[in-house]
């Protein structure tokens, strides 16, 4: 689970990790409020989405810019009503880009320098993993591509947790001495803290800055979380931006449905995320292009089903569907039985596809027989796969 | 013969009083699998009955292998409580625990990885399939099941088959048992990224298993595991292999269900992973309806039968 940047900050704040002072605004009604809560001085205009890029980003008016540095709080005001309830496309947002439905407003302080820091998970080690460099503001796989003696990393050790001496080795990566080392030793340790409790999956600071004036603070925060963890955090929880999800993918996630959405006209059903994968690939190797990825679970009901179907049938984009349930602790009866009533519910002029195996196949084809409903069977995957393409082209 | 477990092995199940392990302990029983033990804390005593078999629940993991000398646990319990369930079973000196569960904190899992360092326990999972040693009997009954795949597309035979994922490993094992070879032991080692066993600690197993004469690697977009066993496989492995990467059509950065499943980098993709196979000798399957007859192109390359 993604959260804001304005969100992100509000975190590090409860965990002692500095950040400009800022106040966000949601419309802009809320824009004077939120400015008169500032120090004197520029200001920075910040677009809210859950996307990086947003600063070379433009918007779909033609306004150039998601970030911006104003000097006056008028200039502010005017660059934040242009920005809000606008559309900025960057390189991460796709070609349709995001609605910018906040705008951050945060002091603009004197930068002194720029590093970059990241905690994460290593899946290799298995370990929490700090990533450090002074070249902040850029793009830290560059940095890892070109000068990766730049990069300092320390592996934390879950047993014993982060060591001094190795937020040292950070801090002595990063060239800081005297008050500014002081200071993001604190910094650092208080990023961790926030990263270990909350269950985060990933926390970046891209630029962490030194002030003129020795102060070390997170100039940008980029923080998820693992979806796995939420149950133990309603407070992250309530974070959560719908506006920023596809509406199909929230309607599935109410259904307990791993679904994403794609570019292709194919509509895939299929139990297990590594069958469900390898099913768009099937279809891309035929000639076809998937419209989502949908893995039903194991124990899926016929209610289950039929709220799947509906997910997929409400996409536009679809020419045809592609069922292939290869029943473990699947019933194919069940998958058969919800696809019937499914198609009763919201009707079917689409070509459908459906390949059945495993746990009460014989059952599972029978219903689907007895139906009435046009519909072609494959036999093996190869075969449901071609079939649909060729019906879909 | 097999890996890790046999017709002779005895297991409990954590979470047996469960719907979800209920049922799949009725499954096992009804394979012919060993269950001599359930565990749930706080309803020792019980029994959980089915088809003429009486299994005593237990409160402790401890308690039930001491009683009935089960030396493997299968693990259905919640998300919350996982984590702990497999520490009990390392606690309790067992030589494997087989974890299903799905959803388990990434944070939970690496403390238990590290807590469980050095000790004798071997974890498969989490969020796996299980384990399938099939026996000589109808629908290979008689063997030893191990989680919540369907027993009966498999066979007794020779193909040991490793993977990340569990329709797709029934997909794999069903074109095996199609052609009429058989599996020494199917590992379903689950989807989750910090996890007990890797691809490669079950290759090493299969390469020095006398009756696995072939072997079928399915992997997934997302970390370094399949390439790993792809390089040891290329200098140490003497056996036919063949493999399959799943994902190759996958968005980068989205997690596609499994938690693992989600491409970090340009090196675990699944064309990057593909390519590794291909440089190490791996018979790459094309689709997933090719595992089988990859495995046979790549044993007639050997001079290897299957059979």
């Amino acid at each position: 689970m993604n959260i804001h940047e304005y969100q992100a900050k509000a975190l590090f704040a409860k965990f002692g990790v500095p950040a400009p002072q800022g106040a966000a605004a949601k419309s802009s009604d809320e824009f004077a409020t939120a400015l008169s809560s500032l120090p004197e001085g520029p200001t920075m205009v910040k677009s809210q989405i859950h996307a990086g890029g947003r600063g070379k980003g433009t918007f779909t008016d033609g306004y150039k810019g998601g970030v911006k540095f104003c000097k006056t709080k008028d200039e502010a005001l005017e660059v934040a009503g242009k920005m809000i309830n606008n559309t900025l496309v960057t390189i991460q947002t796709g070609p349709a880009g995001r609605k910018v439905q906040t705008i951050y407003f945060t002091a603009a302080l004197d930068i002194k320098k720029e590093y970059y820091l990241a905690i994460l998970l290593d899946r290799a080690t298995s370990r929490p993993v700090i990533v450090a460099s002074t070249e902040g503001g850029v793009e830290i796989e560059k940095v890892a591509e070109e000068t990766p003696e730049k990069i300092t990393k320390v592996f934390i050790d879950p047993a014993y947790g982060l060591a001094d001496f190795q937020i040292r080795e950070i801090v002595f990566g990063l060239e800081l001495t005297g008050g500014e080392a002081k200071n993001a030793y604190k910094l650092i340790r208080n990023l961790y803290t926030c990263f270990w409790e909350t269950d985060a999956s990933m926390v970046e600071v891209n630029p962490l800055i030194t002030t003129p004036e020795g102060d070390v603070l997170a100039l940008d925060a980029k923080v998820s979380f693992d979806d796995n963890a939420l149950f133990r955090h309603p407070e992250i929880v309530e974070l959560r931006d719908l506006n920023e999800e596809d509406p199909k993918e929230i309607e599935a996630s109410k259904y307990d449905l791993a679904y994403i959405a794609l570019d292709g006209n194919i509509a895939c059903l299929v139990n297990g995320a590594g069958l469900a994968m390898s099913t768009m690939d099937i279809i891309k190797h035929y000639g076809g292009n998937p419209a989502n990825f949908l893995d039903v679970g194991g124990g899926a009901t016929k209610e289950k089903v039929i709220a799947a179907f509906k997910i997929i049938l409400g996409d536009p984009n679809v020419g045809g569907i592609f069922v292939n349930i290869f029943g473990g602790i699947m019933d194919c009866n069940v998958i058969a039985e919800g696809i019937v009533d499914a198609v009763k519910e919201v009707g079917l002029k689409l070509p459908l596809v459906v390949r059945l195996e495993g746990n009460n196949v014989a059952a599972g084809k029978a219903t689907l027989a007895a139906s009435g409903l046009e519909l072609v069977s494959g036999d093996t995957m190869a075969d449901a796969a071609q079939k649909i393409v060729k019906l879909v082209a | 013969m097999s890996i890790l477990i046999s017709s002779e092995t005895k297991i409990l199940i954590q979470g047996i009083t469960g719907a979800f392990g209920g049922k799949h302990a009725q499954l096992s029983i009804d394979y012919g699998t060993q269950v001599v033990a359930g565990v749930t804390p706080g309803k020792g005593g019980q029994t959980f009955e089915h088809a003429g078999v009486k299994v005593p629940v237990f409160n402790s993991v401890a308690e039930a292998a001491k009683a009935t000398g089960a030396t493997v646990s299968a693990i259905f319990v919640p998300p919350p409580f996982a984590g702990d369930a497999i520490l009990e079973c390392v606690d309790a000196g067992l030589d494997l625990a087989v974890c299903i569960t799905e959803g388990i904190p990434i944070k939970d899992m690496v403390r238990v990885k590290r807590a469980m360092q050095g000790a004798k326990t071997r974890l498969v999972g989490p969020n796996c399939p299980g384990l399938v040693t099939p026996g000589e009997g109808e629908g290979s009954n008689g063997g030893c099941r191990i989680g919540i795949a369907p027993g009966y597309i498999h066979k007794k035979g020779h193909v040991g088959v490793v993977s990340r994922s569990g329709t797709l490993t029934y997909e794999a094992v069903f074109q095996i048992t199609t052609k009429g070879l058989g599996q020494s032991t199917s590992v379903g080692i689950g989807g989750d990224p910090v996890n007990g066993t890797d691809h490669l600690d079950v290759i090493k197993l299969f390469n020095e298993d006398p009756d696995t004469k072939g072997i079928i690697l399915i992997g997934e977009i997302g970390g370094n595991a399949e390439v790993e066993a792809a390089r040891w496989i290329k200098d140490n492995c003497t056996k036919p292999v063949a493999g399959f990467i799943a994902g190759a059509t996958a968005p980068p950065g989205r997690r596609m269900g499994h938690a693992g499943a989600i491409v970090g980098g340009a090196e675990d993709t699944a064309e990057a992973k593909i390519a590794v196979f291909k440089e190490c000798g791996i018979e790459v399957a094309e689709t997933p309806s090719d595992m089988a007859d990859a495995l046979l192109r790549a044993a007639k390359a050997k001079g290897v039968s299957l059979a």
